[in-house]
């Protein structure tokens, strides 16, 4: 276990690496000029090349990222051209509102969908199950930006049952939460269905319901769990959705996100921030698949790790 | 033959059967179907104060903001996002089934690579490679499908991953072994038939986020510029205008759903007919 | 001007102009004292440092939280002395001798006095600042020498006692009282900059109308009245909090509600029709004029633009008044570069009538009978890439099939500056905004030869040598008694390069902001020409 997990850090490190590279690749290929960028238009050549020479852009892709790379094993994430300020401050600023967020809309997620999924399942065919399939791809379907502002429109400028922008305090966590939860549960529903039906048809069930053993017990004991699998693996991939940053989401109810941050960063050009939001987020997804890759194990124990 | 009898035997997969149909001729058939030129601004298709006309009168399902067809715009977008929806989506699918059953079966090295490989795309900045190839390339369909083919695969081979881990230490697959089957034969006639709900899922619902997701990376640039329309951007361009102008997202919404939907209800039968454990249950 | 020309038309761009301004000031009665207000953007704020801080939503916080020697006075592009008590100019226009007021104090409570003057203006020059306005102060004596690294100092700026500050120029420049009046000009205290270890911009000390009291990353900025401030009565609120990361549309919502006293943002173009028919939307919407162009540009150094006739036909190919109904009447078709508040502005100047037949009749002419294809660029937020189609319909009504990119500002702004990249740009979204309400402004960059470079901002590619030098000779008629005959001459500058027609000139737009009920004060202190929302001007009704 020990072995396996410092193996696993140092693969996590080398994807690090690599997502570092790459990202500071795109970044060079770019043809926007960080330089002019900040340096605006009524700046003279000279002021732009000024600034170049400052940020060091003057030098060759290698001699770049070689020095990024220095810093950020010192723990400096470098500061941002547009704003002058520690990236590493910028994101630890925003962090607790991001990870606030995604904790919040993925256990709404999660317990819709493994709800939803499992009435489906059970009742697989009949006008629920139907119901449910319909609310799921309508889920889907629909555009972010829109369902946000209706949740917003009826349940805070209407009905006024939570704020309409703002962050602290749990009202204002519930309608961001819900308009990702509301988005995302279709598909943990159509997982957690399909993976019970999967349980379900097999004939050691078979041979439990001959034998007259309640359905209750049968999907929760049995069924349920072949459904916790994907729902884990799911909830490593929104883990990374989500820390990239939901913008919509965090446009539209005036959330503190890091989602906001690297979009204007992205705008701006702004080297330093966009490098610093992905290595961040990149952190988070191999995380968050670490996780799930260990925790499977424990959850179906014919799982071996190795 | 036996398949089409026992699909079309089904109500609701003939119905889904119905839809696609319809989707598919529209798209092939727009300019046939369509009133108006779906990218001349006609002068009347405006208010005089500059809104978009609500449905009814010429325009069915009224104008958008620069005074379009609606209805002829939907039609041509077809053609767009179908590709997007069934192609990109498709092989998107396609990839992440392959990588995440070799790597859940394989395991070792060879799996390992594989996923770490995953993770390394996973955490990849698709905004960013969408900018770039922006600025580097000309905008095409064909750009903006392989973005997303190259996206997408990523989720699936996670989750074909994790359930493939379980799969291989069930018993029926170690009866298989011990019987001297071979890999090929496992991995396509034990394991594939158990992955093929969560293929349906991911291939139906990502047809629906796939429409949506090409809108988004069309608008970075990569993909079809305006004035072409295709159901994400027609959404994309006016989803502010919601409230305005309804008409202009919710039809656009309702077809993508329907679309995604039939796809679904007609994958779910063909699995129950094709799958020979399924048969005669459900 | 600024480095983030906004994606959206409505807050494209500042520097406006209400003529009524000072009139309605009048109906609405005094100013009074007292409140606290609410101010929301979608973007976060970048930096307070009024060194680097340069786009339109951080323009007028570092007015504010900042004097200056020279100011304006509210509403209007009249430069008056404001930390300066008085100032004298020689007459060859190379010498300008400030007094400064006495008793003016930092918020750390130190006066404020001569040398601060000097090292703020070398701050903003120092190319270590990494500050985008060091351009400005290129007259000034010894600029070549601070900015190549030779000196540490501006050699120009003198500082004879604490009450007096001397600035020699190189070369008369008519723009100098209004180069003084930018923020880059701020005067800031050298030990605060020292001991905030490069986050000054977060944490930043001025003489100015208000000081900044909270800074939550993300999220909200606090304002506060400073009660020293040396002229009586100003401001006029106690408090203002700016909150951050608000989409547009919401922003309207709350402001209806009464929780946001001024969506700064403006009004969306989705919700204009609906907030301007509603029945309080007479109070909500302050509507001006301001100094903005909204222009195509045509790259004279790429085939077929590099023929006149081709260039003269596209001006009259443009249906102007569609383009402008598609942005709800909020904006008058061009002719001519300068807007029409600018000095300078020819009224009698009719430019390109809309003709479809004589631009074909044009075209012909220049060999392209069957069009040609090309390629428009735009930015890619609403309402530019419709304003692009709109465009792409008229040129295919002459036979050219312009393919569109809508792409991200950057990309765009990169493809202008490379040459033979971009054939035609839409400036939506990036149009020009001057940084101080001066015809000379809107030249240099955008139509100059010294912007027709590698990375430059003249997208059109072109120079004409013979209007480059009326130019120079319009910029030093520095005196003061000759104020008219130059923006005579500039004015001539912009119609005569229309025979050239490097641009087609498309729409003058207004400015929308909306504000709440409670809010008063004039329109013009809202769209003010000088500094977007005038904070020290605007007052709550009580």
């Amino acid at each position: 276990m020990a072995i396996l997990f410092i193996r696993r850090l140092v693969q996590m490190a080398l994807i690090l690496l690599g997502v570092a590279a790459i990202t500071f690749v795109l970044l060079y290929a770019l043809p926007a000029d960080p330089a002019r960028m900040i340096a605006g238009r009524s700046a003279t050549a000279q002021t732009v090349a000024n600034i170049r020479r400052e940020l060091g852009l003057d030098q060759s892709l290698p001699v770049q990222f070689w020095s990024y790379l220095s810093n950020l094993l010192q723990g400096n994430l470098g500061r941002s051209y547009a704003q002058k300020t520690e990236v590493a401050t910028l994101i630890m600023a925003r962090l607790p509102a991001t990870l606030t967020l995604m904790f919040s809309g993925i256990v709404v997620e999660v317990v819709l969908g493994l709800t939803l999924g499992t009435i489906a399942a059970v009742r697989r065919g009949g006008f629920v199950d139907r119901l449910v399939m319909m609310a799921s791809f309508v889920g889907v379907s629909a555009p972010q930006f829109v369902v946000a502002l209706l949740l917003l429109y009826v349940f805070a400028a209407t009905l006024g049952w939570f704020p309409m922008s703002g962050y602290g305090t749990f009202s204002h966590v519930v309608l961001p939460a819900a308009t990702l939860g509301v988005l995302g549960a279709g598909w943990y529903a159509r997982m957690v269905r399909s993976a019970m039906i999967d349980v379900l048809n097999q004939d050691y069930v078979r041979t439990a319901r001959a034998k007259g053993l309640s359905s209750r017990r049968i999907t929760f004991r049995h069924a349920l769990p072949n459904a916790v699998l994907p729902v884990i693996a799911m909830i490593g991939i929104d883990i990374g959705q989500f820390m990239g940053g939901v913008v919509v989401v965090e446009a539209v109810y005036g959330w503190p996100g890091i989602g906001q941050l690297a979009w204007q960063a992205i705008q701006q050009v702004d080297i330093p921030i966009i490098m610093g939001v992905t290595l961040t987020s990149a952190l988070a997804i191999i995380l968050g698949n670490l996780v799930a890759d260990l925790i499977a194990p424990v959850i179906d124990p014919r799982i071996r790790t190795r | 033959m036996r398949v089409m009898k026992e699909l079309l035997r089904q109500p609701v997969a003939l119905f889904g059967i119905l839809i696609v149909l319809t989707v598919v001729i529209a798209a092939l058939a727009a300019p046939m179907i369509a009133p108006f030129d779906p990218d001349n601004q006609m002068f009347d298709g405006l208010s005089l104060e500059g809104a978009p006309l609500p449905p009814g009168g010429p325009f069915l399902l009224g104008t958008d903001t620069l005074g379009r067809d609606l209805f002829s715009r939907l039609l041509y977008g077809a053609r767009t996002s179908l590709i997007i929806g069934l192609v990109a989506n498709g092989v998107a699918v396609t990839i992440g089934l392959f990588v995440g059953i070799v790597a859940g079966y394989v395991r070792g090295f060879f799996g390992t690579l594989l996923m770490r490989f995953t993770d390394l795309m996973m955490a990849f900045p698709a905004l960013l490679l969408a900018i770039v190839l922006a600025a580097l390339l000309r905008p095409s369909l064909w750009i903006v499908a392989m973005v997303i083919a190259l996206v997408n695969w990523v989720q699936v081979a996670r989750i074909v991953y994790t359930e493939t881990r379980g799969l291989v230490e069930r018993d029926f697959i170690m009866a298989e072994r011990s019987l001297g089957a071979g890999h090929g034969r496992i991995l396509f006639l034990h394991i594939l038939p158990h992955l093929m709900p969560t293929a349906i899922v991911w291939g139906t619902l990502g047809i629906a986020t796939t429409v949506l997701l090409e809108a988004t990376l069309s608008f970075l640039g990569i993909g079809v510029q305006p004035p072409q329309p295709s159901w994400g951007n027609i959404i994309f361009e006016s989803q502010s205008y919601f409230q305005a102008a309804p008409w202009l997202v919710f039809f656009p919404g309702a077809i993508i759903l329907l679309t995604a939907l039939s796809f679904n209800l007609v994958g779910d039968a063909l699995r129950d007919i094709l799958d020979p454990t399924q048969r005669g249950r459900g | 001007m600024f480095k983030r020309w906004l994606r959206n038309t409505t807050v494209a761009t500042m520097v406006a102009i209400a003529p009524v301004g000072t009139m309605s000031a009048i109906a609405q009665g005094a100013p009074q004292q007292g409140g606290d207000i609410v101010v929301t953007y979608k973007d976060d704020i970048t930096t307070l440092d009024p060194a680097i801080g340069y786009d339109w939503v951080n323009w007028s916080m570092i007015k504010s939280l900042y004097s200056r020697l020279m100011d304006y006075e509210p509403g209007t592009p009249n430069p008056v002395p404001s930390l300066a008590e008085s100032f004298e100019v020689a007459p060859d226009g190379l010498t300008y001798t400030f007094k400064l007021r006495k008793g003016v104090k930092f918020s750390n409570g130190r006066e404020v006095v001569a040398s601060d003057v000097k090292y703020s203006i070398e701050r903003a020059v120092d190319p270590k600042t990494q500050g985008p306005g060091a351009g400005f102060f290129g007259a000034i004596n010894g600029f070549e020498d601070l900015t190549g690294g030779k000196s540490t100092t501006l050699s120009g700026i003198e500082t004879p006692d604490a009450g007096t500050v001397v600035f020699k120029l190189s070369r008369p420049d008519a723009t100098f009282l209004h180069v003084l009046a930018i923020n880059f000009a701020s005067v800031v205290p050298k030990e605060a900059i020292e001991a905030a270890s490069g986050d000054f911009g977060k944490s930043p000390v001025g003489s100015g109308t208000f000081t900044l009291k909270e800074w939550t990353i993300g999220q909200r900025l606090v304002f506060e009245k400073n009660p020293a401030y040396y002229v009586k009565n100003v401001p006029h609120i106690d408090k203002f909090t700016v909150e951050v990361g608000q989409e547009p549309l919401v922003a309207l919502l709350r402001l209806q509600k009464g929780e946001v006293d001024i969506a700064g943002d403006g009004i969306p173009p989705a919700k204009f029709l609906e907030i301007k028919n509603s029945p309080d939307g007479a109070q909500i919407i302050v509507d001006g004029a301001q100094l903005h162009t909204g222009y195509i540009t045509l790259n004279t150094k790429m085939k077929p633009f590099d023929n006149v006739k081709v260039r003269q036909a596209l001006n009259m190919a443009v249906n102007k008044d569609r383009v402008a109904r598609i942005l709800n009447g909020r904006a008058t078709p061009a002719n001519q570069p300068l807007p029409p508040l600018m000095p300078g502005y020819d009224k009698s100047f009719t430019g390109y009538a809309y003709d479809v037949a004589k631009a074909k009749a044009l075209l012909a002419e220049a060999g392209f009978a069957d069009g040609f294809e090309t390629v428009l660029y735009s930015t890619n937020t609403d309402p530019q890439p419709r304003i692009a189609q709109a465009i792409q319909q008229d040129l295919a009504a002459i036979g050219v099939k312009a393919e569109i990119r809508a792409l991200a500002q950057a990309n765009v702004i990169a493809a202008g500056g490379t040459e033979g990249e971009a054939p035609m740009i839409w400036s939506g979204g990036m149009a020009w905004i001057a940084d101080f309400p001066d015809a000379s402004n809107f030249y240099g960059p955008i139509l100059g030869c010294a912007g027709a470079v590698q990375g430059g901002w003249n997208w059109s590619w072109y120079c004409n040598k013979d209007l480059d030098a009326r130019a120079v000779a319009a910029d030093s008629m520095s005196d003061p008694a000759k104020a008219a005959e130059r923006t005579a001459a500039w004015g001539k500058v912009f119609t005569d390069i229309m025979a050239d027609a490097p641009w087609v000139p498309v729409i003058n737009e207004r400015r929308v902001v909306a504000k709440s009920l409670r809010m008063g004060g004039a329109d013009n202190i809202y769209i003010d020409p000088t500094r977007v929302i005038n904070y020290d001007a605007i007052f709550v009704k009580q």
